[in-house]
């Protein structure tokens, strides 16, 4: 079992308390606990178990426009004296930052709505064996699937987050994972390809059979890929990745990278980045929502907020420190965004298919080749070749590129829009993007 | 050297009893204890802008029979705690039954000492040299428009306890010295990345103003790429420098060689052994015992010491990298690559420091033989599926070749290859080995440990550029 409210509580409290005789003007801690229990098989078998039982503590002092950051899995008392100390040593030493502070007391968060992030159910592990069983047999009907691996998670966590301003609260948390990694052979040649489900509650889990299918699906699809040559051509953002255009535009448009001048987004405030039809919401209201919280890692409380209205970028996402720094209010995001996503398109998915002769579908990008101070994007690709709206056949060893700048503005949704992670998008379409290949 | 139990309720004989009894039907396992300092000094915006200090203790039980690993980690070294961990690995291998493998290696030889890079240096004076490092790349005019430097420090104390009061230990330093600057002309921004570092003290890599050899080349980049162009895209001849550049083999070939993938029979590596992987004249090794080296150990998180184990001899593929685990099931004996970031990971077989040896050729004559292609210099990091065999790795300096000669600067782009076939495309390998400077880190199952690489000049026939220009 996860400790309880009072027994963070307290050390939070005790904490704040010591900073603050030793001389700290102002002290944030954040206690947590969590446990994590995680079931592997391999081709139907036991492989792997493995339990966490983890604390964690960090704590930030403040003196006066002086700061200095610590943190900890040891909770004892005498651990917490000797590193609240040398905390504050280090804090004496640090020069002054202007922008140093707590957040502004009356955007504390206040109301603390039950948003049903916690399923108090425990599975146990003989049980999460079985589950896992049903979804590699769904897996390995498929005849060229020759591996199959599965895990099985459940963490349970609790937090406190506390400053000197009288701020205390925190909740408990619960995930329950599933998923399926199959590999394919064909000749020589393998593909490896996966599905899973994550939720809040058990109960909302998706049939682990499904899961297998699923895996064991996508897997096969991928034997015998081509390279095509390099071409300009429309590329097709299957969901699994769209969202990472999401997570480059939250990147994008920190404080931090604005205020530091490192993101190409800086100075973009109401103009329009996106064609007029879209908007991308922040929503950390959603019941059972992956990334859904009632305030910031400072303790702002966060609301529903419209990123993108029309097209047009409505706002940064702010946090204290870099707020100060550009004069604007904290929104709560420090820590970044909660449940992100694109609202909804019009176009059926089988329509987006078909709005060129020839689209390149991608269900995978690897490496890191994404700028965010000049907008520039280059990666490697996996995905098939469309025709007329048909799969063709598979294609591999390609890398897309092009710039965000012109990335957003040639962004076509789908409607098939689903929440599935914290961050999420339907099928997109961006036209005019470079692939090279042979 | 730390006492693990000073203030709890055990003491070295009563946890070795644990172990013992909890490993005694187990085919191997063990008690890993550990004490890690870490802190992170970083400058940015002109300003101090953090300053934190982590320390972490705890332990991972690990018990293994058969293919099954059972593992319980905590944060509390206590005696409950502990004897919860041993049921739990109990009621997991319940129905197994093991011989355990009292056998494992010494050596005496170490490869870095036992200081500590965080207190051996005054937060003072790293706050100091972080302010000069600020102002000497600022100095060097209006077109910097942002620089970012830090330091991290680790110092990591571990303890390995097998079954029948066996005890090993290790304590690891290690540091990192970075610099980040953006440059800003005509509108044009850019970002030049430079860094060092090792397991000794920071000092060894500050000296001689060496500092500013790191804040040099970091604007030097920054600089080249202002002056750059969009890359091409498409399949061509591509020269890699010395050095860094060897992320390519990290990425292409060594993770296809950890023998996990290779047990488990899903690298596009597990049935080439013996055979060609590489063209004649590429031997590639994997190296723990290099002195001072960021990927280098004095034994590995299992307890092995670690050695300097050949992948491929001039193209043949030799040996893959072990842990025990695997190389029980594979019939063969840990290379001391059994890793983990932390007591609260499992162990994997992992890369150390990656090499490719030197050839005979000179860089001058590769840039020569090439009509049309790209010479890149440096790379940001890199990223392979092993299963299909694809790697991709991405430049961040990098110029075009025409005729035999280097010309413009071009755009960072991403350069994609197939593992398996990509070192027969090598066709010369240089003269002019080089190692890393100390910077890599590499992932995998969401752990990340230190590594090294290192590699000559060498060119490639035929790689695939992610640039835009058709």
């Amino acid at each position: 079992m996860v400790k309880d409210q009072e027994y963070l509580n307290s050390i939070a409290s005790q904490t704040i308390e010591y900073s603050k005789k030793l001389g700290a003007t102002d002290v944030n801690v954040e206690v947590v606990h969590s446990i994590s229990e995680t079931v592997n098989l391999r081709n139907k078998q036991l492989d792997e178990s493995n339990r966490s039982d983890s604390f964690a503590i960090g704590i930030t002092t403040y003196i006066n426009k002086k700061k200095s950051t610590i943190s900890s899995s040891n909770l004892s008392k005498d651990n917490i004296k000797i590193l609240t100390e040398r905390c504050i040593e280090t804090a004496k030493i640090t020069p002054d930052d202007e922008f140093n502070s707590l957040p502004d007391k009356e955007l504390m968060a206040k109301n603390f709505e039950s948003l049903d992030l916690y399923d108090e159910f425990h599975v146990p592990n003989n049980k999460k064996i079985d589950i896992l069983r049903e979804a590699e047999e769904a897996a390995s009907k498929e005849t060229k699937i020759i591996n199959t691996e599965t895990d099985f998670t459940e963490n349970k966590s609790n937090f406190v987050l506390a400053n000197s301003n009288g701020f205390i609260n925190g909740y408990k948390t619960s995930n329950f994972n599933i998923s399926c990694v199959a590999v394919a052979k064909k000749d020589s040649q393998m593909e490896r390809d996966y599905d899973f489900t994550t939720k809040r509650h058990f109960s909302d889990l998706i049939n682990p059979k499904n899961i297998g299918e699923s895996a064991a699906a996508n897997t096969v699809k991928k034997l015998d890929p081509k390279k095509i040559k390099s071409d300009k051509i429309g590329i097709v953002f299957d969901k699994k990745i769209s969202k990472g255009i999401l997570n480059v535009l939250s990147s994008a448009i920190s404080a931090g990278a604005i205020s530091r001048g490192t993101s190409f987004l800086k100075n973009k405030i109401g103009e329009e980045i996106f064609p007029k039809s879209l908007n991308v919401i922040d929503d950390p209201k959603i019941k059972k929502g992956l990334g859904s919280k009632n305030f910031d890692s400072e303790g702002v409380e966060t609301n529903n907020l419209k990123l993108i209205e029309n097209g047009v970028l409505k706002s940064y996402l702010v946090d204290t420190y870099y707020g100060k720094k550009l004069n604007l209010k904290s929104n709560g995001r420090c820590g970044g965004t909660s449940n992100l996503y694109f609202e909804n398109g019009s176009m059926p998915f089988e329509t987006l298919l078909k709005s060129s002769k020839k689209n390149l579908y991608i269900t995978e990008t690897i490496g890191h080749g994404t700028n965010l101070v000049t907008g520039d994007y280059s990666v490697g690709a996996n995905g098939f070749m469309v025709e007329n709206g048909e799969f063709i056949y598979p294609v591999s060893e390609i890398t897309i590129a092009g710039n965000f700048k012109d990335i957003f503005k040639n962004i076509t949704l789908a409607n098939d829009l689903e929440f599935k992670y914290s961050t999420n998008a339907p099928t997109l379409l961006v036209e005019g993007m470079i692939v090279a290949g042979r | 050297m730390s006492n693990f139990f000073k203030n709890s309720d055990l003491d070295n004989i009563k946890a070795e009893s644990i172990v013992s009894d909890t490993l005694n039907n187990c085919d191997d396992g063990e008690l890993y204890l550990e004490n890690s300092k870490s802190e992170s000094i970083l400058l940015d915006d002109n300003k101090i802008k953090n300053s934190s200090y982590s320390s972490d203790l705890g332990y991972g039980f690990r018990a293994i029979t058969g293919e099954v690993v059972a593992y319980s980690h905590s944060n509390d070294i206590s005696k409950d705690s502990i004897l919860k961990s041993s049921e739990n690995l109990k009621d997991t291998l319940k129905s197994k039954k093991g011989t355990y493998n009292h056998e494992i290696p010494k050596s005496n030889k170490k490869y870095y000492k036992d200081l500590n890079p965080i207190e051996e240096k005054s937060q003072n004076s790293k706050i100091k040299i972080l302010n000069e490092v600020n102002n000497y790349i600022r100095s060097k005019g209006d077109i910097v428009s942002q620089v970012t430097a830090s330091f991290l420090g680790e110092h990591k104390e571990i303890e390995i306890i097998r079954s029948n009061s066996e005890v090993l230990k290790d304590v690891r330093p290690l540091v990192r010295f970075n610099v980040s600057v953006v440059l800003e002309k005509n509108g044009k921004k850019e970002t030049g990345v430079y860094g060092i570092g090792g397991r000794q003290s920071y000092d060894e890599y500050l000296k001689n103003e060496n500092w500013k050899h790191v804040c040099d080349e970091a604007f030097r980049i920054a600089d080249v790429n202002l002056k750059s162009k969009p890359a091409p895209a498409g399949e061509m001849k591509v020269v890699l420098g010395p050095g860094w550049p060897a992320i390519l083999i990290h990425e292409a070939i060594g993770h296809g060689l950890e023998g996990d993938f290779n047990r488990k029979k899903t690298s596009a590596f597990h049935n080439l052994m013996g055979q060609r992987v590489a063209s004649e004249g590429v031997t590639i090794v994997d190296d723990g015992t290099l002195n001072l080296r960021r990927g280098s150990l004095t034994i590995d998180d299992e307890g092995t010491p670690t050695e300097n184990t050949v992948l491929i001899e001039n193209g043949i593929l030799k040996n893959f990298m072990q842990d025990r685990l695997n190389a029980r099931l594979m019939n063969t004996k840990s290379t001391g690559s059994g890793r983990r970031e932390s007591y609260k990971h499992v162990v994997l077989p992992r890369m150390r420091n990656t090499m490719m040896l030197s050839g005979k050729y000179s860089q001058d004559e590769m840039i020569k033989s090439v009509d049309k292609g790209i010479f890149a210099v440096s790379f940001g990091g890199g990223q392979v599926d092993i299963t299909s065999g694809k790697f991709v790795f991405n430049c961040t300096e990098a110029y075009e070749i025409n005729n035999g000669k280097i010309g413009s600067p071009i755009k960072g782009a991403t350069l994609i290859g197939d593992g398996p076939s990509i070192l027969k495309e090598v066709s010369m390998v240089g003269n002019d080995m080089k190692l890393d400077p100390g910077i890599g880190t590499c992932g995998k199952a969401g752990q990340g440990v230190p590594v090294g690489v290192a590699q000559p000049s060498i060119l490639i026939n035929k790689m695939t550029v992610g640039g835009t220009q058709l």
